[in-house]
């Protein structure tokens, strides 16, 4: 019985939806306070549908329903308690029931916080929300309904993937989503504008808060999915430039120039057409990735759930919002009023050129996860675009977008001096260069792009840290009244520096691990000892061991450093009974900001088993870096500027809404 | 500066950078894709030496031998023709023999045996790489749909 009242509820909802899609455009055609207030309404109607759905389908989880065909197909009596949670959102169904809950939850919250904003724009922006969701909620009815009964109901259920059931699940998957969906508020804020016809610097201000909510979540969401396939599929590697990655950084690259341009705007209103059609883009790079893992037409060493019939649905919503906000934009964009103009030399230019080489990034990423599609269907034959390709096209472009980052912040709106800034940098730039001739000197036979790449990075941290000294008044003031001047700066420029500091932690660590990391194969028996990167890995043996949904074999090493034990790794290959489906658990120990990683292979019949042990260098810093840059962002989400012109609940509510990165 | 210049100074630079990411994609497009072939296209000669190629079939029955250390060796096939491999590394957890594989590698020159650097078998007891599906639904000895 509950399991149709979830169901019904998804219907209401859609009804709601619809009705939220075309009243609120009547009633701003007409100028019908009444008819735009109905959206707010309305949406917080679809909300408490959609949101009692959720949880009804998560009950049925929990209570090992398996008369409901989704909750059999992957759910288990014996599987731990928050792997039955999870599991809500680790199949197709499911995951798509928490997509369209997030983006409810965003038209809620501008509905109930936007109270400052224009009516018209409000109730446009709450109308083009709904148009999605009614997109979606029509998906999941007709193809993907997650309250599917089955009769008679199996004693026992099928079990969830084994490589989804880990932590990881439970908060990669939202993460993710409230960074992907988070960018439809943009999206419907520029569709809204076309539509109105308005668009100022007030815009720009309202988008922006909700352009960095979304981009701190996917920021965390990608590095949590990164070191999640990284410990879980046991090949040691932490990106693989394959196309279900790709399809959640190609918004983040489109997101990061959005949030760049967005800035321009707000200060400046310059840029305001790039803005509008960077916002279309950065969502329709979202839909596209949902299109890209759901349909499955790519092939990918990721786990989800996909289904090719499905895929042509979601094409259709891609095609119409895509070509229609093209369309639109392509139609009104011309009527819009043109932004002041800058110098080269400035710090829109700097932004400009940010933008550049982020979309081109974004392009030439969207190339290469394509490729492979568009050749076989016009040719038939079959290629793989991997990582060799990306380290070439996308490496090259990165280079000198990061070599300019320092420079940004420190250069004027209107005109800067650029020769003024680069005197500024010189201490960053001579911290860099001893880097740099360090890397090389430690490291024998280092490669002369690794110094650079690590000099890089703390060219980043450095210049970042000298934006905040000089904001501050470093040298300049006594250093009393610097300290003072510091903590008073605003959170924003915290943000920024602390965005940008990050991201030289990730490109040292990216670096590092590339080019320092260590690997060895073998054949081991138990007694034996193999050397990695100064430690002495000893193989005491394999042991058989229980889980509750799982048997495995455990082989345990002993960890020395020059005859000092430092500590025990246990790796494992599992065997999940439910679905006869090995997984491999590797072993891993931090060291420092490094880690030493074991994965096990085939057992021989002589009692050898193959061992693959990786010394990571610095790889910990990868993830580190994308978590200071989404604090960096969260930071930025409290400044007090955006509370300006913006209602001011908003802002004391907003930072709750979010989860806090997690590791 | 006056407008327009600084208009077409900015245009130029956009062009510039474009042009370069251009070059570099049509550069790595050219040498940095592998072509996916089955054990027949190999047998009619379809694979130049040194080049990466993805190599996709049946794993043969009975045909996986342990070499020396990690080092190990399998026929793939299509059930019309077979190849030879040769991986050094922790094969897959679902690679089983019968069980269709994609391997990453080259051939070297005068060298028959297929050297990977990779092997493929995603995590999921259902999968089937959708080339070597699509390889062995020409050979005609696809089961399933």
């Amino acid at each position: 019985m509950i399991i149709e009242l979830g169901h019904y509820a998804l219907v209401l909802a859609l009804a709601a939806a619809i009705l939220q899609s075309v009243v609120p455009i009547i009633g701003v055609r007409r100028s019908d306070e009444g008819l735009m207030a109905m959206a707010p309404v309305a949406t917080m109607a679809t909300l408490a549908l959609v949101l009692f759905s959720f949880c009804v389908l998560t009950w049925s989880y929990l209570t090992s329903d398996f008369s409901v065909a989704n909750v059999w197909e992957n759910s288990h009596s014996l599987k731990p308690l928050i792997y039955k949670f999870s599991g809500v959102w680790g199949n197709h169904e499911g995951s798509m029931l928490l997509w369209v809950l997030i983006l409810v939850l965003f038209s809620a919250l501008v509905a109930g916080f936007g109270r400052n904003l224009p009516a018209e724009l409000k109730a446009t922006v709450l109308a083009v929300q709904a148009w999605i969701v009614t997109a979606f909620l029509l998906f999941i009815l007709m193809t993907s309904n997650p309250f599917l009964r089955l009769a008679p109901a199996p004693a026992e259920g099928q079990d969830l993937n084994p490589i989804l059931q880990d932590p990881g699940l439970a908060i990669h998957p939202p993460l993710l989503y409230l960074g992907y969906v988070g960018f439809s508020i943009s999206f419907s804020f520029a569709v809204a504008a076309l539509i109105n016809g308005r668009i100022d610097a007030a815009w720009a201000r309202w988008v922006r808060p909700w352009t960095l909510a979304a981009w701190t979540a996917l920021t965390a969401g990608i590095a949590m999915g990164s070191y999640w396939a990284y410990y879980e599929l046991g090949w040691g590697g932490w990106w693989f430039w394959d196309p279900v990655e790709n399809a959640s950084f190609m918004p983040w690259l489109a997101g990061t120039a959005l949030l760049h341009s967005a800035l321009v705007m707000e200060k400046r209103e310059a840029l305001k057409i790039w803005t509008i059609l960077l916002a279309i883009l950065t969502f329709s790079l979202s839909l596209l990735g949902t299109f890209l893992v759901r349909s499955g037409v790519l092939t990918s060493v990721h786990s989800f759930a996909t289904d090719p019939q499905r895929g042509i649905f979601i094409l259709c919503i891609l095609a119409i919002f895509v070509g229609g906000a093209l369309t639109l934009f392509a139609l009104r964009a011309g009527t819009l009023s043109q932004g002041g103009l800058f110098a080269p030399i400035s710090r829109e230019g700097a932004l400009v050129l940010n933008n550049l080489f982020l979309t081109t990034a974004a392009a030439t990423v969207l190339t290469g996860t394509l490729y492979p599609l568009v050749l076989e269907s016009l040719t038939g034959s079959k290629i793989s675009v991997g990582a060799p390709f990306f380290n070439l096209t996308f490496g090259p472009l990165m280079v000198p977008l990061l070599f300019i980052v320092p420079f940004g912040p420190l250069l004027a709106w209107k005109r800067g001096d650029l020769w003024a800034v680069t005197q500024r940098l010189y201490l960053a730039a001579g911290l860099a260069l001893v880097t740099a001739l360090a890397v090389l000197w430690f490291t024998t036979g280092a490669p002369v792009l690794a110094a650079f790449g690590v000099a890089l990075g703390v060219w980043l941290i450095a210049g970042s840290l000298t934006d905040l000294a000089l904001r501050a008044g470093f040298g300049r003031a006594a250093p009393s009244v610097f300290l003072r001047r510091l903590v008073g700066l605003p959170r924003s420029a915290f943000g920024t520096a602390l965005a940008h500091f990050g991201l030289g932690v990730t490109v040292i660590g990216v670096v590092a691990s590339t080019v320092f990391s260590t690997e060895l194969v073998t054949r081991m028996k138990p007694g034996d000892v193999v050397e990695a990167a100064g430690y002495e890995l000893a193989f005491d043996g394999l042991q058989p061991a229980v889980g509750p949904n799982f048997t495995e074999l455990q082989g345990r090493f002993t960890v020395t450093k020059d005859g000092r034990a430092i500590g025990d790794i246990t790796s494992a290959k599992r065997l999940y009974t439910a679905r006869r489906m090995p997984t491999t658990e590797a072993g891993i120990m931090t060291r420092g900001f490094s880690q030493l990683y074991v994965s096990l292979g085939d057992e021989g019949e002589d009692g050898t088993v193959v061992v693959r042990v990786w010394w990571k260098s610095w790889i910990t810093f990868i993830w580190f870096g994308a978590v200071i840059m989404s604090i960096g962002g969260c930071i930025s989400l409290l400044d007090r500027r955006l509370r300006i012109g913006a209602p001011t609940r908003s802002r004391a509510a907003k930072p709750a809404a979010y989860p806090e990165p997690a590791e | 500066m006056t407008r327009k210049q600084k208009r077409l100074s900015l245009i130029a630079g956009g062009l510039c950078v474009i042009g370069v990411a251009v070059l570099l994609v049509m550069f790595a497009l050219s040498s940095q894709i592998a072509y996916f072939q089955s054990p027949t296209d190999i047998a009619e000669g379809a694979a130049p030496p040194n080049q990466r190629i993805r190599l996709g079939g049946l794993v043969v029955d009975g045909s996986v031998n342990q070499g020396e250390g990690a080092e190990v060796s399998f026929g793939v096939t299509d059930t019309a023709n077979t190849v030879e491999v040769v991986y050094n590394g922790i094969l897959p957890d679902l690679f089983r023999e019968g069980q269709g594989v994609v391997v990453e590698g080259i051939f070297e020159a005068g060298n028959p045996v297929f050297l990977a650097d990779s092997v493929l078998a995603k995590h999921d007891e259902t999968y089937m790489p959708k080339e070597v599906a699509d390889s062995l639904k020409e050979q005609g000895v696809w089961q399933g749909n």
